[in-house]
């Protein structure tokens, strides 16, 4: 929530396809997914440049580290070993050809690769990103239905204030209110983590692991498994899904009520169909196809909030992960996961676009 | 000189915009009729906000003790204890009163409202009152960057911006200042982009043209005639800001890059210790900078979505009217619901404007 969240509301997301006059019409898909392949390029490494000189201008990632607990000789011998004390040209140019090679970097703390740590605990965010997903669709769409069916009576009312409380939620707030009303009060469900000890154990045995736990645990046959780890998913997925809840809810009224005034519509209501039936039969499909496209910027919003939530609800993710390494100051590992991420924010919004341009060819260059 | 000059247009447009919306309050008051509910919440949220700031400016007055006191008479507060007379909202982990902490907690997010909206508007405006104005090469290269910034969760780069200004752990005003200009680089983007597209439609106006011919100056051009015409969606990305600064400094305490709990009070940081108090059943520590949060930024967004509102003539009309404008009647200052928003939203910012429109200019 991001707050972080929070960063999307101004502008259209600049990987969002441009509105159809932006540019003139031509050029077939095949050239539009050209032109949004290319446009990761230089997304990437401006974040990768930012990110890299933003941090160096701190200093050295070893002192941060260990500061305090190493002699001054010690943490020149460290400095020099690690290579920080060259210029600094050439260390990007070194952390640039590291990156094209797929390197971003070994964690100080614990001398891992940080590509080890996405692909570790990568699907476990994955996971959690999907589940909220699937609460913001749940919620989000036929609440915003219901609030364009009863445009500007009182249940429009308390829905658009339900909405912004979703904004306004900080997710790592909401997450410690279910937990305390349904972990430590009606104590129905689990107060932490993906999985309880028992499951995790039995899941480790499991000759193909995926790191998706539900899938996981459909693997290992066991139904007691199963059930623990969705309820395990429960709390965090609705902490986090309800954010993203009340922006679909938003977009799908907005949407709804736009082309309930669209002549078609119109046209299907001067023969009498009924107004549920036009809001769920004619004006409900096109006013989705917007929802594609505010996923893409979703993603973003997504990630932001699963730092949150996972350290909420000690969900072994990567924004864990991030939360761990930021408390023992272990910048080099979190400049190689924030990285990452810009990676994977560019690749998951230029995938959703191209979802769009499918389903819509109105939005292709 | 130039530097300054900008700086007083900014905020200058501010101070006609909230005092026209306060003698606006008649038009709300038009709007009882068809839009009951709509007048409510303007009302709830500036009603949030006043006692907000109130709090915050009141917050030595109002709070019993100081935020990192301990104890009182010499006798320690304890930790834990569940709320009592002595302590309205009981006491924290580290043995303080959470009421106190909660007030003054107010100070601190005004703080960063203050400083991180002022910093923004400032930068993002002038930024992208040049950028539209010149173009070239450094208009590609401001719109680059910017989309690339936009795209990128803000917590991270607020995580990084605050590791850059103060290694992570820091003072009061430290730690203050390194929250807003964390969060000042996560808006300038936004500003810039409302800014820029707006500069770019205006330049083409006749009215621009002809100051041109008459031979004023670009600097004259742009804040004068450019600039007052196209600040009319800041209020909404104002309040926007405002409530986004709340969130991700609150994110940020949460994760522990706020500021220390002797230097001020941070509502993200006591909700970070309060984690484990919640997995034993004690909840005053959770709750109520919680609700703090929750409060403030309903409250803010509540008078942005009124103001937007009240600021499209379209959305002034009746039920019959709205219903009618359908899409341009939502206008939204929530992430995400702006995207097909129309006027007052992106859209209808960022689509060319027939008459402003050049071909061949790049717009995002």
């Amino acid at each position: 929530m991001s707050i972080a969240s929070v960063s999307t509301e101004v502008g259209p997301p600049p990987a969002s396809p441009p509105s159809p006059a932006h540019k003139p019409k031509g050029g077939g898909f095949g050239r539009y997914l050209l032109v949004r392949f290319l446009l990761i390029i230089p997304t990437i490494f401006i974040l990768v440049t930012v990110v890299f000189f933003l941090m160096r201008t701190t200093g050295d990632p070893i002192t941060a580290a260990q500061g305090g607990r190493l002699t001054p000789d010690q943490l020149a011998e460290r400095i020099h070993q690690a290579g920080y004390d060259r210029p600094l040209f050439i260390q990007y140019i070194e952390y640039l050809g590291n990156i094209l090679r797929g390197d971003f970097g070994t964690t100080l703390s614990d001398n891992r690769p940080v590509t080890t740590i996405l692909v570790t605990y990568g699907s476990a965010t994955a996971e959690l990103a999907v589940y909220a997903l699937i609460v913001a669709f749940v919620v989000g769409i036929p609440l915003g239905m219901l609030a364009a069916y009863r445009r500007d009576r009182g249940t429009d009312a308390s829905l658009r204030v339900f909405a912004i409380l979703c904004y306004a939620t900080p997710v790592f707030f909401a997450g410690l209110l279910l937990k305390l009303v349904f972990s430590v009060w009606l104590k129905v469900l689990p107060v932490a983590g993906r999985a309880s000890t028992g499951s995790e154990l039995q899941m480790q045995i499991l000759p193909n692991k995926t790191g998706f736990y539900l899938i996981d645990a459909i693997q290992t046959g066991d139904s007691a498994v199963i059930a623990d780890v969705l309820q395990h998913a429960v709390l965090p997925a609705v902490a986090l899904g309800l954010l993203t809840a009340g922006v679909f809810l938003r977009l799908v009224r907005t949407n709804v009520i736009g082309t309930l005034s669209t002549e078609y519509v119109d046209a299907a209501r001067s023969r009498g169909v009924g107004e549920f039936r036009l809001v769920r039969k004619h004006a409900y499909r096109p006013a989705l196809i917007p929802i594609i496209t505010v996923i893409g910027m979703q993603i973003a919003l997504l990630l932001a909030g699963a730092v949150l939530t996972e350290t909420t609800f000690e969900w072994k993710g990567l924004g864990f992960q991030l939360s761990q390494y930021l408390q023992s100051r272990d910048f080099v590992a979190v400049q190689g996961i924030v990285a990452l991420l810009a990676v994977v924010v560019a690749v998951t919004n230029f995938l959703v676009d191209i979802i769009a341009a499918l389903i819509d060819p109105r939005v292709r260059y | 000189m130039n530097t300054t000059a900008p700086k007083t247009e900014a905020l200058s447009f501010k101070t006609p915009r909230t005092g026209g919306f306060f003698s606006r309050l008649p038009v709300v008051h038009q709007l009882r009729q068809s839009m009951g509910w709509q007048r409510g919440m303007l009302i709830t949220g500036l009603v949030i906000t006043g006692v907000f700031v109130l709090t915050a400016l009141l917050a030595p007055l109002i709070a019993p003790y100081g935020f990192a006191q301990r104890k009182a008479d010499s006798l320690a507060f304890g930790t834990q204890q569940p709320p009592s007379g002595e302590h309205l909202w009981g006491t924290t982990v580290g043995g303080y009163d959470v009421f106190s902490r909660v007030v003054w907690g107010s100070q601190t997010a005004l703080f960063v409202i203050v400083i991180a909206v002022v910093f923004s508007i400032f930068l993002g405006v002038l930024l992208g009152l040049v950028s539209g104005y010149f173009g070239g090469w450094l208009d590609r290269v401001l719109v680059v960057l910017c989309d690339a910034i936009y795209a990128f969760p803000s917590l991270l780069l607020a995580i990084v911006m605050s590791i850059v200004i103060s290694g992570g752990r820091s003072s009061m005003w430290g730690g203050i200042l390194a929250a807003a200009i964390s969060i000042t680089v996560v808006f300038i983007p936004q500003y810039f982009r409302v800014i820029r597209a707006e500069t770019v439609r205006i330049k083409a106006e006749a009215y621009v043209e002809s100051a041109r011919v008459v031979g004023a100056s670009s600097s004259r051009i742009m804040f004068r005639h450019v600039l007052r015409n196209a600040t009319r969606t800041l209020p909404l990305i104002f309040t926007l800001n405002s409530s986004e600064a709340i969130l991700t400094l609150a994110g940020l305490g949460f994760l522990g890059f706020g500021i220390e709990p002797t230097a001020a009070a941070e509502w993200g940081f006591d909700l970070n210790k309060a984690v484990s108090d919640v997995s034993t059943g004690i909840w005053w520590t959770a709750l109520f900078p919680g609700v703090a949060i929750v409060l403030v930024v309903l409250g803010i967004t509540l008078v942005g979505e009124s103001l937007n509102d009240l600021a499209d003539p379209r959305l002034r009309g009746r039920r019959a009217v709205s219903a009618a404008s359908g899409d341009v009647a939502e206008t939204s200052v929530v992430p995400g619901g702006t995207l097909t928003a129309g006027p007052g939203g992106l859209d209808g910012l960022e689509t060319p404007d027939p008459i402003g429109d050049e071909p061949g200019e790049v717009r995002s």
